[in-house]
């Protein structure tokens, strides 16, 4: 069982992946931490973009937490602290854009589209099948078919 | 009848038009919120330490275009762009203002020492909180203001390209 040692003891240093992020300065209080962690989950890390301030060790990013902690330290409210961000970043900040005119679209336009698909389902569900009714037979036609059955049935 | 032939056609212009204006955005520029707003206040200290190098108050100049540029000595870009701005210095009626970004007062120095001077005045930034307040991203970022407003924000280097564009805002300014 000995050769298992080394890989156990290497997946156990491996966990330290996760804790990219994890700051030596963080709140005491473990409320107050995770309030903190809250908010920080939602600000993007304007650097690196498509990560939030929590994911990312960019400079910007380390700053941003700080200041995070910081007003909430200072009694600050969840709110407060957002529209700080937004203040001096806009709404790009924010990873999950707040709904106003100019994001309407984005907010929008999956169940407009969702929609538009919707009808053509519908329409495509609800047509009668075109059952055509054939054109009646010729004399001749008549004839050749009486010819036909008659053969089959010999 | 006609229509309907030609609705793929309609649809894909359309979607040609989405994707021609979508893809050529810039998702690295992210615009500051504090255009056409008041520049934030602050007081940073010199880069000898030993006075006040750069306040807010400077920028209530009415006589003048204020330009305030974010730089680092450790910041290639900076120098990339440092002929621009030794132009930007010496138009007339501007001002250009530097803030040393997270850099060690001595390497500014020593950078300014060896590429020149171009700015009327310099504040220190040590911790990078001041160019947060301006929602700076990264080094170089240059601001434009007329009496303490905001009026434009470049992001990344000034090259020649872009001079143009930034003289034309500050004659429109100046008018």
């Amino acid at each position: 069982m000995r050769f298992l040692l080394l890989p156990i003891i290497y997946l156990a240093l491996s966990l330290n992946v996760a804790a990219i992020g994890v700051d030596k300065n963080r709140l005491s209080d473990p409320a107050q931490e995770s309030r903190a962690q809250q908010i920080m989950k939602q600000l993007r890390c304007l650097v690196c973009q498509n990560q939030s301030i929590v994911e990312s060790d960019a400079g910007l990013a380390v700053d941003l937490r700080a200041i995070v902690r910081e007003q909430i330290k200072a009694g600050q409210t969840d709110k407060q602290i957002i529209t700080f961000m937004t203040s001096r970043y806009g709404d790009w900040v924010l990873l999950k854009p707040p709904f106003k005119a100019a994001t309407a679209i984005l907010w929008l336009g999956p169940l407009f589209l969702l929609l538009i698909g919707g009808f053509f389902v519908f329409r495509y569900v609800r047509q009668k099948p075109s059952i055509s009714t054939p054109e009646p037979l010729s004399p001749d036609e008549e004839k050749r078919l009486k010819h036909i059955l008659r053969d089959s049935e010999k | 009848m006609l229509f309907k032939r030609f609705l793929p056609l309609f649809i894909f212009a359309g979607i040609f038009v989405a994707f021609a204006v979508g893809l050529t955005l810039n998702p690295r520029e992210i615009p500051s919120a504090l255009i056409n707003k008041a520049a934030p206040e602050f007081s940073l200290p010199s880069l000898e330490g030993d006075s006040i190098g750069l306040s807010s108050a400077d920028l209530q100049d009415p006589d003048h275009i204020i330009v305030v540029n974010f730089f680092a000595s450790w910041c290639g870009p900076c120098r990339i762009e440092h002929p621009a701005l030794e132009a930007l210095g010496q138009t007339d009626g501007v001002k250009l203002f530097g803030i040393a970004y997270k850099d060690r007062p001595a390497h500014s120095l020593s950078f300014l020492k060896s590429l020149g001077n171009p700015y009327a005045k310099i504040g220190t930034d040590l911790k990078g909180r001041n160019a947060i307040d301006w929602g700076v991203t990264g080094t170089p970022e240059t601001f434009i203001l007329k009496d303490g407003i905001i009026r434009y924000q470049h992001i990344g280097p000034i090259h020649a390209v872009q001079m143009d564009k930034i003289q034309t805002v500050i004659k429109e300014l100046q008018q």
